[in-house]
């Protein structure tokens, strides 16, 4: 497969475009703050969408409530044709939904390769008896498991060398090399980044902007990233929605948002 | 001091690299041996002997406790609970308490006669992982959504209601005048296990029962080690290190915690069990606090998370309690014109080894690998800093 001609943007919208992930007329409240104001969005087939705004403006609030960990006050999630509007956490990831945290959460005391395996963690079936008797097929699922998460930590560009070193003992650019491994790990059909390029210089941030293409085209994902670096945003994602103080302001191609009023008033204020 | 660390560590490592893989194997294979034919270097009934029993049973509580703190990170301060419901499992099922049953089976032709339930020890023990199977779920359920100290409290006040209700089940009336419990007077006379003509159990030979308990303990350490490299040993290190990040990768919270409690309570289940039957009473007053916080110092000496540290822990501490302070030391102070027994301060004496622990060795005597891993990493860490000589750093990069 030749990679795609264009580069960002593209074009046209591909016209059918079926949404895997849907948020619809969302609404969160804190008490009486409200983090999100009826948002809805839409996350097509192999697209990249982009998530931004200032800080405090709802982005991660609406992560969490895509992956279940909370739950919207208002409104509906759908991943396909089914309502995970009240699915668990963990059940969200095993219908093909995967993320990564803003502050990276990896699991410390283990290694790289134990926190990619984790990930894939929905995937496998070994139960209590299973792993106490370790039948053939307990042993065999463990191999491919490791296998498999040492493809992974070679495919985000993870040196050999540290596969089985400690997750707390990498260098923070393999950490949030590791972290997109382990939610790979798990499959999904849709991957939600949050800030990745955080703490990057712009050479690493041109790389990882290249590798969310080549997920998108390679494993057909589609990806929603939540970004401050506008180089980032503007150069990868097909559609940009912009969140302020918990509300949609704008939405639409790339090149339309960053010249909406309503986008540059809310990054850099009013002009009088 | 730490040039004698690392050349130390040098020497392991070299000597690791010579053993051939199947070392660690031949070694279990050859301590397992080693304590088969243990017993017979001892009189049948001596005092070390009793010991060992019981400081194995120690160790197998040990392996159980150390499943919820040590994989799951879940603090649990009410242990004594499974200690006392796997002891009353003997008491109520193994014995002539609830005498106007006639219930019998697979026991010694002489416990045919009695009243009472008396079931096969077997059949108990199982009986008794199942009810603290349960019961440890039961423990876990409104614990959830609590995190670290908040989780102590909640299990301590369910060790403490245990303890209660043992104390208090004498007046509570189960149907035809008989109680749930003895209270402190205790359910006595419980019956010796029956394994046929293979062993014949009594008090004057202690044999049998170090290998009854012996059997436990590796049953419950095979467990432990194939738990900790499984799914879902994995599983309760990834809760215990991140729950958020954990349930966001797919790991089950619910189910995952709940059986990190209920198999470590199915453990101290055993224990309990063979413990009721060892002593041949179960009384209310064998069920205090004091116990959880003693199991938990084995843990924790022998070094949390550490399935081998669990069992030194629990071994150590079991003969330092049974043996060494009562035994051999006990009279001690009086020859130094002093006029108190060892035995009178033995939590003192307990308190002071954490302490001593915490301060020379806070990862325990057989450190977690993980946090072997750690440590190792921050020493070679220091080294590099500390090899960086001031005039030549700066230049390499």
């Amino acid at each position: 497969m030749s990679p795609p001609a264009v580069p960002a943007p593209p074009a046209v919208p591909a016209p059918p475009a079926v949404a895997v992930l849907r948020a619809v007329h969302i609404t969160k409240r804190f008490g009486g703050l409200d983090a999100l104001r009826d948002v809805s969005i839409d996350v097509p087939q192999y697209s990249i969408v982009s998530l931004i705004g200032p800080n405090g403006a709802g982005k991660t609030t609406l992560f969490n409530m895509l992956t279940g960990l909370y739950r919207p006050t208002e409104g509906s999630i759908l991943l396909g044709e089914l309502d995970i509007t009240h699915a668990r956490a963990d059940e969200i990831t095993g219908r093909g939904v995967a993320r990564t945290f803003q502050n990276i959460r990896l699991f410390g005391a283990m290694t790289a390769t134990e926190n990619v395996m984790i990930g894939h963690h929905t995937r496998m079936r070994a139960g209590l008896f299973g792993a106490v008797l370790r039948t053939p097929r307990v042993r065999r699922e463990e191999r491919e498991t490791r296998a498999r998460a040492r493809d992974l930590l070679a495919y985000v560009g993870l040196r050999e060398t540290v596969f089985d070193r400690l997750a707390s003992q990498l260098s923070y650019g393999d950490q949030r090399r590791v972290e997109i491994a382990r939610a790979l790990a798990s499959e999904p059909r849709v991957l939600l980044l949050d800030e990745p390029t955080a703490g990057m210089n712009p050479q690493e941030s041109r790389v990882l902007t290249e590798f969310m293409r080549q997920l998108r085209d390679e494993l057909k994902l589609a990806i929603l990233l939540i970004e401050h670096d506008m180089k980032v945003v503007m150069g990868v994602s097909e559609r940009v929605t912009v969140l302020d103080h918990g509300e949609k302001i704008a939405e639409g191609e790339p090149a339309k948002v960053r010249t909406d009023p309503r986008v540059i008033e809310a990054y850099l204020g009013r002009q009088e | 001091m730490s040039e004698l660390r690392a050349q130390l560590r040098e020497w392991r490592e070299a000597v690791d690299k010579r053993l051939p893989p199947w070392w660690s194997r031949a070694l279990a294979g050859l301590l397992i041996a080693i304590g088969i034919v243990l017993p017979f270097f001892f009189p049948p009934g001596s005092g070390f002997l009793n010991a060992t029993i019981i400081a194995i049973a120690y160790a197998v509580m040990a392996l159980g406790l150390n499943v919820v703190v040590g994989f799951a990170g879940l603090l649990d301060l009410g242990y004594v609970a499974f200690y006392a419901l796997g002891a009353y499992s003997v008491g109520w099922f193994g014995s002539g308490f609830f005498f106007r049953a006639h219930i019998h089976v697979l026991v010694s032709p002489a416990t045919q006669a009695l009243q009472g339930i008396h079931l096969n020890f077997i059949l108990i023990l199982i009986g008794a992982a199942l009810i603290c199977a349960g019961a440890g779920a039961l423990i876990g359920l409104p614990t959830l959504r609590l995190r670290g100290d908040y989780i102590a409290i909640v299990t301590l006040a369910f060790g403490e209601i245990i303890g209660v209700v043992a104390v208090n089940g004498q007046s509570v009336p189960v149907g035809g005048g008989m109680t749930l419990t003895a209270g402190n007077l205790g359910i006595s006379a419980v019956d010796q296990p029956y394994f046929g003509a293979l062993a014949s159990f009594n008090l004057l030979d202690l044999r049998p029962w170090y290998w009854l308990i012996l059997a436990i303990l590796l049953f419950v350490l095979f467990v432990n080690l194939r738990l900790r490299d499984s799914r879902l040993g994995r599983a309760w290190i990834a809760l215990r290190e991140d729950e958020i990040a954990a349930v966001s990768m797919g790991i089950p919270l619910v189910r995952t915690k709940l059986l990190a409690y209920s198999l470590g309570a199915a453990f101290g289940g055993l224990a309990g069990a063979f413990f009721g039957s060892y002593y041949t009473t179960v009384n209310a007053g064998q069920f205090q606090f004091g116990f959880s916080i003693f199991i938990l110092a084995m843990v924790i000496i022998g070094g949390l998370g550490s399935i081998w540290g669990a069992v030194v822990g629990g071994m150590v501490l079991g003969y330092i309690n049974n043996y060494l302070i009562p035994d051999v030391l006990n009279n001690l102070p009086s020859k130094f014109g002093l006029n108190f027994q060892l035995t009178q301060v033995e939590f003192g004496i307990f308190g002071f080894l954490l302490v001593i622990m915490m301060l020379l060795r806070p990862q325990g005597l057989i450190p977690e690998r993980r946090r072997k891993l750690e440590l190792t990493a921050e020493i070679a860490a220091e080294d590099a800093q500390l090899a960086e000589v001031p005039g030549t750093a700066g230049g390499a990069t």
